[in-house]
């Protein structure tokens, strides 16, 4: 069964990569012209459809126009994923005057090329002006670049990189039959069996977690629970929990991988104290043997050269990295200049719940703002380079001394 | 399947299992289409197409939103794509089996909606050890009929035996009540009636589009501005009220909001809000219409005090005035006699109907047999909040049971009834007599 599966996988794979690749298979599908169908289209013409966007402030209600509405209705991508879909947990979500969203997701790999009228624009306003149009992406996952990546322990608590990897060839979590959903897990979890020597671990399934392994993964700070946010739910990630979810860790507790969360996986490699090369070195070792292993068995990750790697939300495009530490910085954090520094040096703050979080005293996490259009070892040297700014303006203001506002990292526009 | 009159926008209704109106080859323009059945009574469409790929049409579905993605899951057995409800306590879960689900998930309503659509809100929502939820809606007439094999069971699970050959009754002539005007106001604090109507021809909650909802939304307004006399009233949509609207909507008691129930969000019902939602009451706030919250129309009568022979009477009035404006302009409510008025969730149909009253009970609340007395009388309680509220100071919402098989007058009957013995009942407790006397037997 396997090995027909993986034929008929591959069928797919190889539709899709000429589908990709092919600016005539761009055009996508159109929905079946049977009576019903057709009749209901002339009784409720675009304009009847379009979502009442007034009170909206995401990328997706910014860009999409009653124009581009009509001309991609009717279209369904080869997994039948409709613009409608794509776009409804904008609708669902107007957002918030100071927060912009980015208010719509990706069903299948394909979704990016058959709503690239919506797509590329909501995509060059996220990712600050990356034109996917004309523009390339960069992959480099080679961790002996990098740079004085040790941090001065007595301000950075902890150091993490995370990303996202979907399986080529099967639909993403808004979008994903349950079917496909159990295969993304068989796949990964096989090769995560794979792993050898400080990858070694083992995989937790949701549905199927004893009360004390819950416990454990709790306190461990691993443990991901069916997601509240309704801007997630309304994507429709949420459906048929917790089929098929889980959590796979290494032995040594600093290589983990959480499975049909958000996209189908999500690897983050993390550890105490200050030392970002060695998550980084192993983040990129981890990161090449699972692929390799999906490899020899017929599997790819979903990645193009203008895109990079394919995630659910446009939003986690290209690296898909969040590469950031957990610091302490008592005097920083209630200099008015903060939030410019940050600014300038491309990083952000949050709490250290995570996203959408406060900070607690004045401990913060703080991380590369970009993810796309610059690569993996350039965003890690990114965020290596500007923390070691930030503890150098933390101790000058310890002594009394001033600090100054670096200057801004060159983006794609302004 | 008797002939009516077609809404506009209504595509033909098929409750035979004749396949849907095949395409034919001049309309498709060079596509070909075919029908195939499968050897165990399975019905699909496939339309295959020229290989260029810039013309290709989407296979089976109609609806350019929800869950369309039927035929690909067609590539994956039924046995991979069987939900795990082994943790599941809900009326869906009772009944699915693999085999079933084998049978059924082939198909779709000419709308597009599918098995897996019913029942999403029943797989995704467990259930409670104590309280057993239906698990599955429908997304349009059309579900009751195409996903029969499940829902019939559902029905005669959640409805006291309601089985598939039986006719459902409906009676709003108000005048077949007896009595209902003296319920003691010492005693009952308010009355109310509720129920929920379907237009004819368009999807449910689950599954409309937008342009379908704010036609519903646009042809209730049309029907409810034509309405007279005390009838005569308001219209207020969710998204354009001022505050001051709705603050004063909030302190008569009339104002819904975004479901946060997981029941209803995993159905897809809260999607587009607050876009076509609204309510609209008459000038003496006394009939009250929610407009695309869990239903197309709930229409309620309300008042305080204990005359609900007053409040049935402005009920069906009004309802009924309601169905000729729809009808006038050539439409109608979902009804067939086997299930009575046909609304989202299964446990809503043939009535649709819950009668209650708000009444002080702090005496026979505390009695031991109290739930047994309200059994026998086919009336449950619920806290003032509603569905899923505790009860504050001893006074319950105590209302009717029963949905499916009884006619409204019944059903009306049987609360007006219930109160009254309720009411002697809690007028003796408070003279420390007995209330062995007065017990009921099982109606």
């Amino acid at each position: 069964m396997a090995n027909s599966f993986t034929r008929m996988i591959s069928g797919r794979n190889t539709a899709l990569m000429m589908a990709v690749g092919a600016s005539t298979l761009a055009s996508g599908y159109l929905i079946s012209d049977n009576t019903s169908a057709a009749e209901r289209m002339r009784t409720y013409p675009p304009s009847a459809d379009y979502p009442d966007l007034r009170k909206h402030n995401n990328c997706m209600a910014a860009a999409l126009t009653p124009a581009i509405y009509a001309r991609l209705r009717d279209r369904a991508t080869a997994h039948n994923w409709t613009l409608d879909q794509c776009i409804q947990t904008g609708v669902d979500n107007p957002g918030h005057p100071f927060i912009k969203t980015v208010g719509m997701v990706a069903g299948d790999e394909e979704s990016y090329e058959v709503f690239a009228e919506i797509f590329d624009p909501v995509i060059k306003d996220r990712h600050n002006g990356y034109d996917p149009r004309t523009m390339k992406h960069p992959t480099d996952l080679d961790s002996s670049k990098i740079t004085s990546g040790f941090f001065d322990e007595r301000y950075v608590l902890s150091s993490r990189v995370r990303t996202g990897r979907s399986i080529r060839g099967l639909s993403l979590p808004p979008a994903c039959t349950r079917s496909e959903r159990r295969e993304v897990e068989r796949v990964v979890v096989t090769a995560l069996s794979g792993l050898k020597g400080d990858l070694a671990g083992r995989y937790y399934s949701l549905g199927d977690m004893s009360q004390r392994e819950q416990q454990q993964l709790i306190d461990e700070h691993f443990l991901f629970d069916k997601p509240v946010s309704p801007l997630l739910t309304a994507a429709g990630m949420a459906r048929d929990w917790p089929d098929a979810r889980g959590i796979w860790h290494n032995n040594d507790k600093n290589f983990l991988i959480w499975i049909n969360e958000e996209d189908h996986t999500r690897i983050i490699s993390m550890e105490k104290g200050g030392n970002m090369k060695r998550v980084f070195e192993r983040f990129c070792k981890g990161l090449k043997q699972v692929e390799h292993l999906i490899q020899e068995r017929g599997w790819e990750f979903m990645w193009n050269e203008r895109l990079g790697y394919i995630l659910t939300c446009p939003s986690n495009l290209g690296t898909g990295l969040r590469a950031g530490v957990h610091i302490r910085l008592p005097f920083l954090s209630k200099d008015p200049r903060f939030g410019k520094v940050l600014e300038n040096l491309r990083l952000q703050k949050r709490g250290t719940g995570g996203v959408d979080t406060a900070a607690t005293g004045d401990t913060f996490d703080i991380s590369n703002l970009d993810r796309l259009g610059k690569s993996e070892v350039e965003l890690v040297q990114l965020v290596i380079d500007g923390v070691n700014y930030l503890i150098e303006c933390e101790k000058r203001l310890e002594r009394g001394q001033d600090i100054k506002i670096p200057a801004p990292i060159p983006q794609f526009r302004k | 399947m008797e002939s009516r009159p077609r809404p506009m926008g209504a595509q033909t209704v098929r409750y035979k299992a004749a396949p849907p109106a095949v395409c034919a080859a001049g309309e498709l323009s060079g596509r070909r289409c075919g029908v195939w059945v499968c050897t165990v009574g399975k019905i699909g469409i496939f339309v295959s197409s020229p290989d260029n790929g810039s013309n290709r049409t989407q296979q089976g579905a109609a609806m350019p939103f929800g869950n369309t993605h039927n035929q690909m899951k067609m590539n994956y057995s039924s046995d991979q794509e069987y939900p795990d409800l082994s943790k599941h306590n809900n009326h869906m879960a009772k009944i699915l089996t693999p085999a079933m689900y084998e049978r059924l998930r082939s198909k779709q309503t000419p709308s597009g909606f599918t098995l897996d659509d019913v029942i999403q809100t029943g797989v995704d929502n467990p259930g409670h050890p104590f309280i057993m939820t239906v698990g599955c809606v429908a997304g349009d007439e059309e579900t009751y009929e195409v996903f029969k094999e499940l829902l019939d069971p559902v029905i005669e699970d959640r409805h006291g035996g309601y089985k598939p050959a039986d006719k459902h009754k409906t009676d709003l002539n108000p005048d077949n009540l007896k009595g209902g005007d003296d319920l003691d106001p010492n005693y009952v604090l308010s009355s109310r009636v509720r129920t929920g109507r379907s237009i004819r021809g368009f999807c449910l909650p689950p599954h409309c589009s937008r342009g379908e909802r704010r036609m519903v939304e646009k042809l209730s307004n049309e029907a409810l501005d034509s309405l007279t006399g005390d009838l005569k009233g308001k219209y207020y949509a969710l998204k354009n009220m001022t505050d001051a609207e709705q603050q004063q909507l909030i302190d008569d008691h009339f104002l819904f909001d975004k479901p946060v129930s997981p029941l209803l969000l995993a159905s897809g019902m809260a999607r587009d809000w607050p876009d076509a939602r609204g309510i609209w009451h008459n000038d003496n706030k006394t009939f009250l219409v929610w407009v695309n919250e869990e239903d197309h129309l709930r229409v309620i009568s309300m008042q305080k005090g204990g005359n609900m022979k007053e409040v049935f009477n402005r009920f069906c009035t009004g309802l009924t005035k309601i169905e000729s404006l729809f009808k006038e302009k050539g439409h109608e409510f979902m009804w067939n006699e086997h299930l009575g008025y046909v609304l989202t969730c299964p446990s809503n149909l043939g009535t649709g109907l819950r009668a209650g009253v708000h009444m002080k009970l702090p005496n026979m609340s505390k009695h031991a047999k109290f739930e047994e007395v309200l059994k026998r009388l086919r009336l449950q309680k619920r806290g003032t909040g509603g569905v899923d509220t505790a009860a504050v100071g001893g006074v319950f919402d105590i209302s009717n049971a029963d949905r499916l098989g009884f006619s409204e007058v019944e059903l009306v009957q049987m609360v007006v009834d219930g109160v009254k013995l309720l009411t002697e009942m809690e007028k003796r407790l408070e003279k420390g007599q007995s209330i062995d006397d007065l017990m009921p037997a099982q109606k």
